[in-house]
């Protein structure tokens, strides 16, 4: 859109109407940019998140699990095949975002640069890292750009599938062997801080100007509803409970159900940590990118072997008709 | 029960007698080993394939085969009679007596090697269950029924890969050729037949019946690309008896080892 008035006020006329914005429709280029970045972070998280988990796949101490944990990851790659697709609708290339991923200027989350130490680690994952996805991500199906509201709804019936499965391998654990439940929690204490963290900076403290500005901005184009302070605190409300459920103890000494406010009162995570991780500074951080890069270095004369091949038939086409 | 509990060494020597003594649990663990080895193999490829397409794919197709060997497993640990779940015969048994052929354990190599490695397999897998269907054993007609159709797409995948990387650049040709010389020499295997398969008539099938309709697929699949299975400098047999390649013994410490060290867990 080249911001003329009128097509401004047609693109806030269907914002303002809750409706959707199609691929087809007008749309202010700050709009554009700010979801192009918003889905290429969302997919490329999903396809550096296969690799945490991957690591247990050889390994899973049972064959059931080992079928869902591959059935999960496969998901995940799936995900990472929608979102690409529903970014493309914005005028950019799977290449482009995954070049950007590669050489570091897109980022994924940063949860994903933490270790799966144990197998308890991929309870974990399913059970707060997709539980704090899901929190984020349920109210993205009404998200005013069309291909990522209708993306978001079929991944997040997938992840909260695969959330109920962290949950019950969790539940394994904790009622299994004093080896297993201490395995758990060790899992939680590890996950917990970083998973609070995958919603964000909080909206007011530390710099939170510059912050809030950018969510301001994006609650007004209906792509962000909640703020991160409120996801985070409907995740705390809704895991707590959980965590009883499982047996175990949550690794904050200050958590607590506030009356008054009708919320758990807890610990927020160590923001100068995320910051650090963020910024690279995690323990898998260049493992992750790494391992990224490799394969799809290795995979180049894969990829080239199939595009020629395709040229040579679609020429063997063209010349038999 | 667990399985943890009967792991101590003179009940599972007791379980190695009883498996050898009835041909039914020795033929079900061929075909579930040759699916279980080759599930784990592939699910290697997991975050490390060419594109995200084949990640899925592949996850897809390790996940089928999983889905068989633990149908194959539960029915050889009933058959047995000995207390043994899929998981006592998954994780409780060492390499000297899994049962799968070695093309299997056969380590996965480039994308080519890998994409040889499903033609031949997946090809023969085909022919194996299509016939399997017809089994005087319910339970294996049953699993041979189901698995059919996913081993088809298996097929096609690979036949899909080895045209592409077969005409696609010359480097891919190059690794192509390459893919097929590496798995040569375990293919002849495949088709071996001994006296289990005799003994079991008409619930069993005759793996030498496979080498002619196997052939045509692979062969014509090659052809079309003008590639072909070059002649074997050697051969190399030995999985059904349990005599595997050095190879094996890593999968199975990796595949194991969790598992075995919390002896009686549940999972």
């Amino acid at each position: 859109m080249d911001g003329s008035d009128e097509q401004e006020a047609a693109f806030y006329a269907i914002i303002d109407a809750d409706g959707r914005i199609e691929p087809r429709d007008d749309m202010p280029e700050a709009y554009r940019r700010s979801l192009v970045r918003q889905i290429a972070q969302h997919a490329h998280s999903e396809i550096i998140g296969m690799q945490p988990e991957g690591n247990w796949i050889s390994r899973a101490p049972s064959l059931r699990r080992k079928a869902i944990l591959l059935a999960k990851v496969q998901d995940e790659a799936g995900h990472g095949l929608y979102l690409y697709a529903a970014a493309e609708t914005l005028g950019v290339s799977r290449d482009e975002l995954l070049d950007k991923l590669h050489t570091r200027r897109q980022k994924y989350s940063s949860i994903f640069n933490y270790p799966t130490l144990t197998w308890a680690d991929v309870g974990a994952i399913g059970w707060l890292v997709d539980g704090a996805a899901i929190t984020n991500q349920i109210p993205l199906t009404r998200c005013s750009y069309g291909p990522y509201a209708r993306a978001m709804v079929r991944i997040c019936k997938e992840e909260s599938f695969h959330q109920r499965q962290g949950f019950e391998a969790l539940l394994a654990l904790t009622r299994g062997t004093p080896e297993q439940k201490a395995m758990a929690q060790d899992a939680l204490n590890r996950w917990w801080y970083p998973s609070l963290a995958m919603f964000g900076p909080p909206d007011t403290e530390g710099g939170g100007a510059k912050r809030s500005t950018h969510t301001e901005q994006s609650m007004r184009w209906g792509i962000k509803r909640f703020s991160n302070d409120e996801l985070r605190q409907r995740f705390v409300d809704m895991t707590v409970p959980q965590a009883d459920v499982l047996g175990l103890r949550m690794p904050d000494p200050d958590l607590r159900w506030n009356d008054e406010r009708g919320h758990y009162d807890f610990t927020p995570p160590d923001w100068d940590e995320l910051f650090a991780v963020i910024n690279g500074d995690g323990p898998c951080n260049a493992q992750r990118i790494e391992h990224r890069v490799s394969a799809h270095h290795e995979g180049q004369w894969v990829r080239d072997a199939a595009s020629a091949y395709a040229a040579k038939r679609q020429r063997h086409l063209e010349g038999v008709a | 029960m667990r399985s943890g509990n009967a792991n101590s060494g003179t009940r599972w020597a007791d379980a190695e007698l009883t498996a050898r003594a009835q041909p039914l649990v020795e033929y079900t663990l061929r075909l579930a080993d040759d699916a279980l080895v080759l599930s784990q193999r592939l699910g290697e490829w997991i975050t490390r394939a060419p594109e995200l397409e084949e990640d899925v794919a592949l996850a897809n197709i390790a996940l089928d085969l999983l889905g068989q060997a633990r149908a194959l497993l539960t029915y050889a640990g009933q058959t047995e009679g000995a207390g043994r779940d899929e998981d006592a015969l998954a994780y409780l048994r060492d390499d000297r007596e899994f049962r799968n052929v070695l093309l299997v354990e056969q380590p996965n190599g480039d994308f080519a090697v890998t994409m040889a490695r499903q033609l031949v397999f997946a090809a023969y897998q085909y022919e194996l269950y299509d016939r399997l269907r017809a089994s005087a054993d319910q339970t294996l007609a049953a699993v041979a029924a189901k698995a059919v159709k996913e081993v088809a797409y298996h097929r096609e995948h690979a036949a899909l890969w080895v045209r592409r990387l077969g005409d696609g650049t010359d480097e891919s040709r190059l690794r192509m050729v390459a893919g097929l010389d590496a798995i040569r020499p375990f293919v002849d295997e495949l088709f071996d037949t001994d006296d289990l398969i005799s003994q079991l008539g008409a619930v069993a099938v005759d793996p030498a019946d496979l080498r002619e309709p196997w052939a045509a697929y692979v062969d014509a699949v090659l052809i079309d690309v003008g590639l072909e299975l070059p002649d074997p400098d050697h051969t190399a047999r030995g999985g059904r008896l349990g005599l595997h390649g050095e190879a094996l013994g890593y999968l199975l410490a990796e595949m194991q080892h969790l598992h075995r060290s919390h002896p009686g867990a549940s999972w």
